[in-house]
This record gives C-alpha cells, sequence and structure tokens, in this order.
C-alpha cells in the first residue's frame, strides 16, 4: 500500500500531473493524427468537392465550368432516369428491408427455442452472408434462368416460373430474393439480442397469465427492437447503395426496372463523363440517406424501447 | 388462465399425469415443427450453391437441360482447368487481389487500432466531439466520395495503380473498424494501464505492450472483414484501375467474361467453376474463424 499512496502523492503534484496530461495529449494527437488526416483527404475534402462539382459542367478533359444549380434543375425536371432510379432504389428498399426483418427475426426466434445443433444452422444461415459481389452475382444469374431451378422448383409446386431476369415485373423481386438469401447476417444479430432478454422477465410474464404470443409481443419485440431499429437503419442505407448487382446481372435492365441510383450515378459519371452531374446525384444520395437516418431516429423515440434509459 | 386453485387443479393425480404428458407431447412435437421449418429453409439457402457447384461440373449441354438434372453425366473436371489456365490468367489476377488485400490489412491494423486505442483509453481535449465526427463518417455513403477522389487519384496520377485502393486504408482505416476495435478495448481494465505508468511505461508502450496483446481476437476480426472487403470489392477496382493484366480477381473475370470474343467468351459451365473457385477462400476463412467472424458481428452490428 505505501508504494501506492506514494505513488498517488507523486501522480498528485501539479507540475507532475500537467506534465503526465500534456504526454496524454501529444500522444493522443499522434494516434489519431492518421484518422485526421485520411479524414481531411479521403473524407471531409472530396465532400466539399462534391458539392463544388454539383454546381459545374465537368468531363475531367475541360476545365470545370461554374452552371449554378442546372445539374440539379436537370435532375428535377428532365432526367426521368433519375425518378426511375429513385424508385426502383425506394422499392427495393422497402421490400429487402422490411421482409429481411421478419424473415430474420423469424429464424432467430425458432433458433432461439433451445433447438439442438444451433451452431451448426447459425454457420448454414450465415454461409451466404460471407460471400458476395462477382460470384455471387454469375451464381444468380444461373438460378434465374428460365430453365434454372428456381423456376423448376416452382415447377414442383405447380407454379409456371417467369423468366425472373428478362421480365420488367419480375426483375427487382428477383433482386429483393437475392436480399433475402442473405438474411442469416441479421438472423445473428437477432439471435444474440434474444439471447440477451433476461428469463425473469418471461417468468414474470408466465406470472401474470402471458401467453406466447403475448410474451412475443410484450417482451421479446420491445427487448430487441434496438437491434431491429440499428439493422433497418443499415438495411435501409445499403440499400441505396446497391451496385454490383445491378451492374454484373442486368446492367439497370430491363427497361430500366432495375436501374438503381447508383448504377444510375455511375453511368452518368463514369461512361458519359459527366462529373458535375453525377456529383449532383451523389450530393441527393446523401441528403436523402441523411434524412432517412434522422426521421428513423425521430421515430425510434417512439418505436424503440431502450433499457436503462429514464424517461 | 382458469380461476381455479392451482392445488385443486393438479391434485388428482391420473389428472396430472396426463397433462404432464400432454406438455412433454408438445414440446417434441415444438421440437420437431421447429427443426423440419429450419432444415427446409437451410436447404433452400444452400441449393444456389450446390447447384452452381453441380453445374460447374457438366457439359455444357447439360446445364440446360428442361426439367434440370442435378447431377452431370459425367464429372467434367476439365471446367477448372479450363478456368485456371484457358480463359482467365486466375493466377495473376488472384496475386494482384492478394497484394492489395494484404497492404490493405496491414495499414488498417496500424491505424485503426491506434486511433481506436486514443479514443478508448487516452483523454484529451475534445475527444467525445471528434468521435462523434468517426461515427458519423459511418454514414457517408462511399459513392458520395467517389467522383472527387477519381479526380484528385487522376491529378495525382494514381489511377491505374493500386495507390487509391491501398492508401486510404493506412489513414485511419475506415470509421467502422475504429469503431470495433474501441468497443473491445473499452472491456479492458483500465487500472492495467495505470499500473504500467506507474511502472514508468509511456502511453505509446501501453498501447504496445498490453492493449495489443489483449485484444488480439478483436484484430484477427478486422482482418477477416479487410480481407472480405477486399476479395469481394468491386466498385473500387473499376474505376481505379485500367489495365487487365493488374485487375483483381472480381473485376478481371468480369472483364472477360462481359467483352471477350464469342469464340474466347468462356460457357456458363466453366463461369460457374470460377465462380466456385472464387468462393472457396472466403468460405474457408469463415469456417476457420467463424468464432471471430460471429463476436465481430455481434459486437458492431454489422453483418
Amino acid at each position: 500500500m505505501a508504494i501506492s499512496e506514494q505513488s498517488a502523492q507523486v501522480r498528485s503534484r501539479p507540475w507532475n500531473v500537467s506534465r503526465n496530461v500534456l504526454e496524454e495529449h501529444l500522444t493522443a494527437l499522434l494516434c489519431i493524427s492518421p484518422w485526421l488526416i485520411g479524414f481531411l483527404a479521403f473524407e471531409i475534402g472530396p465532400i466539399l468537392t462534391a458539392f463544388w462539382l454539383s454546381l459545374t459542367k465537368y468531363n475531367i478533359i475541360k476545365p470545370a465550368k461554374f452552371i449554378g444549380l442546372s445539374n440539379y434543375q436537370e435532375m428535377f425536371t428532365t432526367d426521368k432516369l433519375f425518378w426511375q432510379s429513385l424508385k426502383v432504389s425506394a422499392n427495393y428498399a422497402a421490400g429487402s428491408v422490411v421482409l429481411g426483418i421478419v424473415l430474420g427475426v423469424g429464424l432467430a426466434l425458432l433458433l432461439n427455442q433451445n433447438v439442438r445443433g444451433i451452431a451448426f444452422y447459425r454457420t448454414g444461415f450465415y454461409l451466404p452472408a460471407v460471400v458476395s459481389g462477382v460470384a455471387v452475382a454469375y451464381m444468380w444469374i444461373l438460378v434465374l434462368q428460365q430453365e434454372g431451378i428456381l423456376n423448376a422448383m416452382l415447377g414442383y409446386i405447380g407454379i409456371d416460373g417467369p423468366n425472373w431476369l428478362y421480365t420488367r415485373e419480375w426483375a427487382l423481386p428477383a433482386f429483393i430474393l437475392m436480399s433475402l438469401w442473405q438474411v442469416g447476417g441479421g438472423m445473428v444479430l437477432y439471435l444474440a439480442g434474444l439471447q440477451g432478454v433476461p428469463t425473469e422477465l418471461y417468468e414474470a410474464a408466465s406470472i401474470d397469465g402471458a401467453g406466447r404470443v403475448a410474451k412475443f409481443w410484450n417482451v421479446t419485440l420491445p427487448m430487441i427492437s434496438p437491434v431491429i431499429f440499428f439493422n433497418f437503419i443499415i438495411g435501409i442505407i445499403g440499400s441505396f447503395q446497391v451496385f454490383t448487382g445491378g451492374f454484373i446481372i442486368t446492367k439497370g435492365g430491363p427497361v430500366d426496372a432495375t436501374m438503381f441510383y447508383v448504377l444510375h450515378l455511375y453511368f452518368k459519371a463514369f461512361e458519359s463523363l459527366r462529373m458535375g452531374y453525377g456529383s449532383a446525384l451523389g450530393v441527393v444520395l446523401f441528403a436523402i440517406i441523411m434524412a432517412l437516418t434522422y426521421l428513423a431516429f425521430r421515430a425510434s423515440n417512439r418505436l424503440v424501447y431502450y433499457e436503462g434509459r429514464l424517461r | 388462465m382458469s380461476d381455479v386453485p392451482l392445488v385443486r387443479q393438479f391434485s388428482d393425480s391420473a389428472e396430472a399425469q396426463r397433462l404432464k404428458r400432454r406438455a412433454q407431447n408438445l414440446r417434441v412435437l415444438g421440437s420437431i415443427t421447429s427443426h423440419t421449418t429450419l432444415l427446409l429453409a437451410l436447404a433452400l439457402v444452400l441449393t444456389p450453391f450446390v447447384w452452381m457447384l453441380a453445374t460447374s461440373l457438366k457439359p455444357e449441354r447439360e446445364a440446360y437441360l428442361i426439367p434440370p438434372q442435378l447431377f452431370p453425366s459425367r464429372f467434367l473436371w476439365q471446367n477448372y482447368t479450363d478456368a485456371l489456365f484457358k480463359y482467365y490468367d486466375f493466377f495473376l489476377y488472384t496475386k494482384n487481389t492478394l497484394i492489395i488485400t494484404i497492404s490493405v490489412l496491414v495499414g488498417r491494423l496500424l491505424s485503426a487500432s491506434l486511433v481506436a486505442f486514443a479514443f478508448a483509453r487516452l483523454r484529451f481535449y475534445a475527444r467525445d466531439v471528434l468521435f462523434f465526427i468517426v461515427l458519423s463518417t459511418m454514414m457517408i455513403p462511399s459513392q458520395v466520395t467517389i467522383i472527387p477522389l477519381y479526380i484528385i487519384f487522376t491529378k495525382l496520377k494514381w489511377i491505374d495503380t493500386y495507390l487509391p485502393l491501398t492508401v486510404p486504408a493506412w489513414f485511419g482505416g475506415g470509421a467502422f473498424f475504429i469503431f470495433l476495435l474501441r468497443q473491445f478495448m473499452m472491456t479492458i481494465n483500465p487500472e492495467m494501464d495505470d499500473a504500467a505508468r506507474i511502472d514508468g511505461c509511456s502511453f505509446i508502450g501501453v498501447y504496445w505492450r498490453i492493449v495489443l496483446p489483449l485484444i488480439k481476437p478483436a484484430l484477427v476480426t478486422v482482418a477477416i472483414f479487410s480481407f472480405m472487403f477486399a476479395w469481394n470489392d468491386f466498385l473500387g477496382p473499376v474505376i481505379f484501375l485500367r489495365s487487365l493484366e493488374k485487375q483483381t480477381l472480381a473485376v478481371g473475370v468480369h472483364f472477360v467474361n462481359a467483352t471477350a470474343s464469342p469464340a474466347r467468351r468462356p460457357v456458363i459451365t466453366v463461369v460457374m467453376a470460377v465462380s466456385t473457385l472464387m468462393m472457396v477462400p472466403p468460405t474457408l476463412v469463415f469456417f476457420a474463424l467463424q468464432r471471430y467472424f460471429i463476436q465481430g458481428v455481434v459486437v458492431t452490428g454489422i453483418k
């Protein structure tokens, strides 16, 4: 004890304390400087540049020319693909996120009933979330062919499957289906959330005479609502950024039915070389994501239960 | 619930026995239903993999049979040798991808852990505000910054080099990874730091000797996610790399499939062979290091 008392005394000397604080500050500056530089060079710098570029006409070869709000005007009035891509991304987000949550929570509930082999199932369901990108896109082209395995399976139960990727009505649902295939990622989170619900709550609910359904609505759902909310936000943001699948599988077709927002941005910026217009599309994407996040957080005050939060 | 007192309700032992049996039967029945549903769902989830694998071993003609046949009439391993040696520069693309992946990995592990250490273990002016800024950058969609970055990298003459894909990882390594490592570091008892400080250890010494060894599992998690992201990345290489001989596996394979002349274009069975091969490394990493994976997912909430 003598030593710690002594060192406490030493540390409490003003000069020593301030030297310690100074050292701590210098170390902290050293430690965060990589992030600080990266933040300025690869985040804030480019974002400010994007805002400025969105007010210009620029094709990399000729110098940028300031044209005011013309890009935005074009976007909202004459660019039909802008509205189409917005609609595609919004429909995709709604479908994939809502169905993804329902399926993910459903699977997690099934797994949470002390079934044997929980690790086995968890591994199996999580596997699709591990692979992504090009290889998965090719795999789905094969699965979704007119004569592919999906339609063959639908045929067994008497459904005449459509030519998924080549019909206007079915191309986007096919993409939603592909996203649901990766529902295992969310399921792992819900499962962790479910396992964190204290059993006392269920016991208390039983004593109050709650059945299984009542327990789900009044105990389980409120307790995992923060996880659901988190997945909801991440899911919506992710849906607006879909690119690889659309680029490889359909290139936005048929008849722009899968022209995702970022696909439109890519074509404008990097194939038509309209960097100014592409930046304007990027700025609007940024605004959409910020607005959705803000709305979600406002709604969450009423819809999400945080344990330990005082009202 | 009925109003009959529990004692009277269960006083009849025959009745109690019956109820007990019923409860047991219900439990078994419930378990059977759960397993059936789960197995069915799992079969659905795994079907695309099985189908890809089966097709990758078929002669081309059999890939389009109606109704589809799962098993090939003979196993055509030649699809794989064609994919590896004939149609794609598979080993070159793999080498390129590995160069990028390893460079990103090292830079990210060093810089993200250093930044996370400052936010988790040091007290300094404006720390919480800065950390809030770190978190908010997670919301910035990369597609917003990609056009300005493309222009900046063009001016720097970095296009068609690996620098645009690797250098940013050395500067903070991304908000997601900083957050993940910070969460892990917060769980270490701060008295360890104090003890080391009293023994004359510098703060950097605390980082290197105490914190880093203790968060090894988290570093493995970061390494795994880094590997997966770099391996599967498509938009980055598509935009920043030009020449086919510098491409990553994902983009290189796609370029060949999309642009080869009809005579040189790989048939669907070969495309499935190469897709299978591309999925092997992430799958192996997942199976080998699953524990870290699930842990990382649960701590950060990102799948």
